[in-house]
């Protein structure tokens, strides 16, 4: 494996199937009485998040801390980041407090890959969300969730994805898009044409603009959230309109194979891309990709930290 | 969906030795045939019976991945001698180990602990090779965080010495004196293509970087 986790398209088949059987095993751990292994005693990891986030940066730390690293989160409210340090300062301070592990989240899309190859940090980087980027290990752990419900005994060698939404402003499609593919799945990318990113017909994915025809074929149906935040009106005429056309109800959900599982990345807004009937159906394993979401984690701070250092440790002096 | 356990150098717990390159290695000479593994075995069930004064609150844990099987052989005959099953699971020690930070990180294998638990058993830690012992610490470290269980016994296949910490074992298939040039090797059906227990030579010259 790669020192960096910066984009789902650099890890091959290999890599990927590691994380999930890494992540499988590590999963047993919440059952335990002592939700704690040794295997990253000092090592530190930096969570270093730019922007807003609750179930990724406290899914970074619960895995760190159950593989007992040290943690030391850093947000940009209430850091020197808002006296308006620049990233670059940044880096150097966490390289002088001796971070093994920088995970970060940042509005531009590409600011972990600069973290990575700047020479500015020693430590592994992980990438947790740039901008409209990629989210790595959001993808990871949909496809864990997937291998999980759809995979037993083959992996997801010709499963339907449909992936469903605000795919322009998505880092999780794009993401996703990329590793599902690469374990072997067929993407269906389903959005308004206003919300498709330009150039997304170089994607390994097919694309549609009616979820109705999609929908039956699906094996799993992955709604992703319209981030209004990042919009500035102009992409679809009014919030009922879009519900109608790409909300995700009970009598959509009546049209889907009985295996298909429901999934969202979270945070999901109810009325909008998909109904509480849906989300809190027997179909929906929204709560489980974020249990899902520790573990894979765990397994990818375990895979880039867990053994030597490159280059630091010539390794076999007892 | 587990994982399928790694090939791994099962019986060299430390770094001395580098993973054997099975198709390659050299035909080592045999010290045990899938008979004599059998006999072990059984002699084996029977100690630890005698020693329990019974099946009571026995849990077998096999360390991947070739104390899985050995653990599963044991039960079978202990159910076969006292007419009830024994809980058999898996101790996987990956992350236990203290050799952790001198290799690229390992891939880890299946910790299947019985339904009981462990608190307030006898548990049995079946491994194939002991050697230097540090497999056997990191087994009982990783035991530590899953329960506090009234005995810890060890039971392995072969014991070729050479420990480097203060750890023996109460059940021993076979005593086999060997050199620390040399390799052991177990191979065992289910895993391997047979029952063997293997001794090879220095084998070719290791380039030592």
């Amino acid at each position: 494996m790669n020192r960096h986790l910066l984009s789902a398209g650099d890890l091959t088949r290999d890599d990927a199937e590691l994380i999930l059987r890494t992540a499988a095993e590590l999963r047993s751990l919440a059952d335990r009485p002592i939700k704690k292994l040794p295997a990253l005693r000092g090592r530190t990891v930096v969570n270093l998040f730019f922007e807003d986030s609750t179930r990724t940066r406290i899914s970074f730390e619960a895995a760190a801390k159950r593989l007992s690293a040290d943690v030391i989160n850093f947000s940009a409210k209430g850091s020197s980041l808002s006296k308006g340090e620049s990233l670059k300062d940044t880096a150097l301070t966490l390289e002088a407090m001796g971070a093994d592990a920088v995970v970060i989240r940042h509005g531009a899309s590409g600011a972990p890959y600069r973290l990575a190859h700047s020479g500015w940090v020693h430590s592994s980087v992980v990438n947790a969300g740039d901008g409209t980027h990629e989210h790595p290990t959001q993808a990871l752990l949909d496809a864990f969730t997937l291998w999980r419900h759809l995979g037993v005994g083959g992996g997801l060698d010709g499963r339907r994805i449909a992936i469903v939404g605000d795919v322009l402003h998505s880092r999780v499609a794009r993401s996703n898009a990329l590793l599902l593919r690469t374990l072997g799945a067929e993407v269906t990318l389903v959005a308004p044409p206003t919300l498709f990113p330009v150039g997304v017909d170089t994607w390994p994915v097919e694309t549609s603009y009616d979820l109705d025809a999609v929908l039956p074929k699906a094996d799993a149906v992955m709604m992703l959230r319209v981030q209004r935040e990042r919009m500035n009106g102009g992409f679809f005429p009014t919030a009922r309109e879009y519900s109608r056309r790409y909300g995700l109800d009970g009598r959509r959900m009546a049209t889907l194979q009985d295996h298909t599982i429901v999934m969202h990345p979270g945070p999901m807004v109810r009325g909008m891309e998909i109904t509480a009937d849906v989300a809190d159906s027997n179909r929906s394993v929204i709560v489980e990709q974020v249990t899902n979401g520790v573990a894979v984690r765990m397994a990818v701070l375990y895979l880039l930290l867990g053994g030597a250092t490159p280059g630091s440790s010539a390794g076999g002096d007892e | 969906m587990c994982a399928p356990p790694a090939p791994e150098g099962s019986s060299t717990p430390t770094s001395s030795t580098p993973t054997p390159a099975a198709a390659a290695a050299p035909p080592g000479r045999v010290v045990l045939d899938a008979h004599d593994i059998a006999r072990a075995l059984s002699r084996i069930s029977h100690e630890i019976l005698e020693r329990n004064k019974g099946a009571d609150d026995l849990v077998l844990l096999g360390i991947p991945s070739r104390g899985v099987p050995l653990a599963h052989r044991i039960a079978e005959r202990i159910a076969a001698v006292e007419g009830e099953a024994v809980p058999v699971g898996s101790l996987d020690i990956t992350m236990y180990r203290d050799d952790l930070r001198m290799k690229p990180a390992r891939a880890l294998l299946p910790t299947e602990i019985p339904a009981g638990g462990v608190d307030g058993k006898t548990v049995v830690l079946v491994d194939d090779v002991l050697f230097s012992g540090r497999t056997i610490r990191a087994a009982l470290d990783a035991l530590g965080d899953i329960g506090r269980p009234r005995a810890v016994r060890l039971a392995v296949l072969v014991d070729r010495g050479h420990r480097e910490l203060p750890i023996r074992a109460d059940f021993v298939g076979k005593n086999l004196p060997t050199s620390l040039v040399e390799r052991v090797r177990v191979t065992l059906a289910g895993i391997d293509d047979e029952d063997a227990v293997t001794i090879h030579g220095p084998a070719v010259p290791e380039v030592t970087e």
